[in-house]
């Protein structure tokens, strides 16, 4: 395609000749009015004043015979820019006036006409126009009375051209400014093309120049980049969790195989066989456990669990991890307690359950609280060792944290920790996958909130804020009236 | 591992021969009787005139995918119980496959002491009492209608969880009974945890159902999990 024949073809240009068309359309039908109701006026004026004229030589011929009116017709004739006079007798023979010659028949004709004529002190040869009137006075003498129509002729000449100018003008203007309009968002169409197809072979960090001016063409470029950043963050993502996991799966891998290795070389009794064979399956049990937990990430990120989600009550959710947890974390000398609001919420019961999980069994594992410096008197207060899994609605978001006062997470490792696989200095001496607050995020994620980590000073807290479900809340409020607040 | 339940005839219709034969071998190992169907055709007759105490299906299968051979089968009012195998262990899977009329939904990879845990409690519900008001193992009763325990003469305290959790277990007194089972069956929750929180929440009821008693009731059975019986195996 020809760049004129790309420009021609975008909507800019084509709206701008529909506009233009509409635009010669009105632009001639106002002059076409001006035009006709000047003429009409000026022949109104013509008719007035031949009508007045009339009038007053039918009278002098009344009051003074033909001599006078012969006189007085002679007299005005003689005037610069006079209108035009004849008179004639029964036998049509002139007998006074300006005039030289008319087109056959029109003093034949009572009444007004149009009729080309010509002076007697005419030079050139030219034939004019002129309305007139003829009347018949008594006698059989007839009297011809008219104005010359040049003045009329020449307005319409000025209007017509004026109309063509106009046009021209209009034309010109049209479609130079649809050309230039047109241009302008082709540039624009084409510099963005141009991006997406650079994306397209494959460079996904390029993104649709937005300019300045916030049009609908810079909303549509934001809007794309918005989901150019998405699809971005999800291919990275996906190429993080593939290197992940083949770094992830391959180590534990290895080292099963190893194990098996040295126990088919090495041992030698029954036990050892045993004991080795133990280790295998356990090794190979944390492997199940961190490809489900590996999928499941992937399934909330992915937006699948969308399908699966209904109304529930938030509190009965952190209330049953409490319940589930309570004695794990009493084993591991701490107390968990649990502080809820009833707060309905739209999700997934099950996802939401185990994203608290994971943030409660991080709480038990690293929120133990760190011995003072001093050891002398170190009484670690019963507060510390408290583990709080807190429910309540916060505007137009339904919060459920987790608490503890073990060492925190410094605020520069913060985003680092929720990513896959991470798991920070602190925690590599502990079993686990790293990927629990993965999976708080990615569910915080998929139900349109987010996962966010705070300090408790001292300590974490980790907070799942999503949406609230409007209404349903507050008559679950209502219903539960009796016991506001439950604290286990 | 010995059999804990009495005999039973189990179809696996599973189409990984290397897998399948495994399962019947390993079955057959501990005592039961496991016949083999490799697709979903042969696995719908084989359903339909053998007596079996529960089917092990697969999910995917040619011929006949797994939860089109269990509608058939529930539509023409075969009850035996059935065990879903599959590849796909989320929770929407799952739910789709106990809608189709499974009764129980194991994913893969699974530890064959779990799947056998699994098919026992699945047997002795097909073919066993109606559900009895009070359980009895050794000297330790629980009343379901009145929510005590006592063991001997003494009465026992537990909390409602404990109590649904002995419940369970004893219920299927005599079986083995997996951490992943009491998580589903106990607290309804479907996900891994990190953690030994089961474990925790078993001690605590041992110590009050079995401390201070010589015989202990609640045995932890290794590399499967928790049975409640009395006496020693």
């Amino acid at each position: 395609m020809t760049a004129f024949g790309k420009l021609v073809r975008t909507t800019a240009f084509r709206l701008t000749l529909v506009y233009l068309f509409l635009f010669a359309l009105f632009a001639a039908s106002l002059l076409g009015y001006f035009a006709w109701n000047t003429r009409r006026m000026i022949t109104e004026q013509i008719s007035t004043t031949v009508n007045a004229e009339t009038g007053e030589l039918s009278e002098i011929f009344g009051r003074r015979g033909l001599r006078g009116l012969v006189f007085n017709i002679e007299n005005r004739a003689l005037r610069p820019g006079a209108n035009l006079y004849l008179l004639t007798t029964p036998a049509g023979q002139a007998v006074a006036g300006n005039v030289g010659s008319l087109a056959p028949g029109v003093m034949g004709t009572i009444g007004w006409s149009e009729t080309a004529y010509r002076r007697l002190d005419d030079q050139d040869n030219t034939d004019h126009r002129a309305l007139v009137l003829v009347t018949q006075l008594s006698s059989g003498f007839r009297l011809l009375i008219g104005r010359d129509l040049e003045e009329r002729r020449r307005l319409f000449g000025i209007v017509a051209k004026a109309a063509q100018w106009s046009i021209l003008v209009v034309v010109v203007l049209g479609i130079g400014g649809g050309i230039f309009v047109a241009r302008r968002v082709l540039r624009r169409i084409d510099a963005m093309t141009g991006t997406t197809q650079r994306i397209m072979a494959g460079d996904l960090s390029g993104r649709l120049p937005v300019g300045r001016s916030g049009d609908e063409l810079d909303r549509l470029a934001g809007n794309l980049n918005a989901m150019l950043e998405r699809i971005e963050a999800l291919m990275t993502g996906l190429k993080e969790v593939s290197d992940n996991i083949a770094h992830d799966l391959k180590t534990p891998l290895t080292r099963l195989r190893n194990r098996a290795e040295e126990a088919l070389a090495k041992s030698a009794t029954e036990g050892e066989y045993r004991a080795a064979l133990e280790r295998t399956i356990e090794e190979s049990d944390g492997l199940i456990r961190t490809f489900n937990a590996l999928l499941m990430i992937a399934r909330a990120e992915s937006g699948q669990a969308r399908g699966n989600m209904d109304d529930f009550d938030a509190a009965e959710v952190a209330n049953g991890i409490h319940e589930l947890y309570e004695p794990l974390a009493e084993d591991g000398g701490m107390s968990l307690r649990v502080k809820t609001a009833p707060v309905a919420v739209h999700g997934n019961r099950e996802l939401i359950s185990q994203a608290l999980a994971n943030l409660v069994e991080n709480a038990i594992k690293y929120g133990k609280p760190v011995p003072p410096a001093q050891p002398q008197g170190a009484v670690i207060s019963l507060d510390a060792k408290q583990i709080l899994i807190e429910v309540r609605r916060d505007g137009n978001q339904v919060l459920l944290s987790v608490t503890d006062h073990g060492p925190g997470i410094p605020e520069t490792d913060r985003k680092h920790a929720v990513e896959r696989f991470v798991r920070l200095e602190a925690s590599r001496t502990q079993p686990g996958s790293g990927l629990g607050l993965s999976l708080a995020s990615a569910v915080a994620t998929l139900h349109g909130g987010e996962l966010r980590l705070g300090d408790a000073n001292p300590g974490l807290t980790a907070t799942l804020a999503i949406p609230a479900l409007k209404g349903v809340s507050d008559r679950l409020a209502a219903q539960t009236q009796d016991v506001p607040q439950k604290v286990a | 591992m010995t059999a804990t339940a009495p005999d039973m005839r189990l179809l696996i219709i599973e189409d990984d021969r290397e897998s399948a034969d495994y399962l019947v071998k390993a079955f057959r190992e501990v005592g039961h009787i496991a016949d083999l169907a490799g697709d979903g055709e042969e696995g719908l007759s084989l359903a339909q005139s053998g007596d079996y105490d529960v089917l092990v299906v697969d999910r995917m299968l040619p011929k006949r995918d797994g939860l089109s051979l269990i509608g058939v089968l529930r539509e023409k009012g075969n009850r035996t119980p059935v065990l879903i195998l599959s590849a796909l262990g989320q929770v929407d899977d799952r739910i789709k496959g106990l809608r189709a009329g499974g009764d129980d939904y194991l994913p893969k990879p699974y530890a064959f002491a779990e799947l056998l845990a699994r098919v026992e409690v699945l047997s002795r519900r097909h073919g066993g009492p109606a559900e009895e008001t009070t359980y009895r193992v050794g000297d330790l009763e629980l009343d379901r209608l009145s929510h005590r325990v006592a063991r001997g003469k003494d009465e026992l305290t537990l909390q409602p969880r404990e109590f649904r959790l002995l419940e369970y277990l004893m219920k299927h007194a005599g079986q083995v009974v997996t951490r992943t089972m009491l998580l589903e069956n106990v607290w309804d929750y479907h996900f891994d945890p990190q953690t030994n929180v089961i474990d925790v929440h078993i001690s605590r009821l041992r110590s009050k159902i079995d401390k201070g008693f010589e015989r202990p009731l609640l045995h932890t059975i290794r590399g499967a999990g928790y049975m409640i019986r009395d006496g020693i195996r």
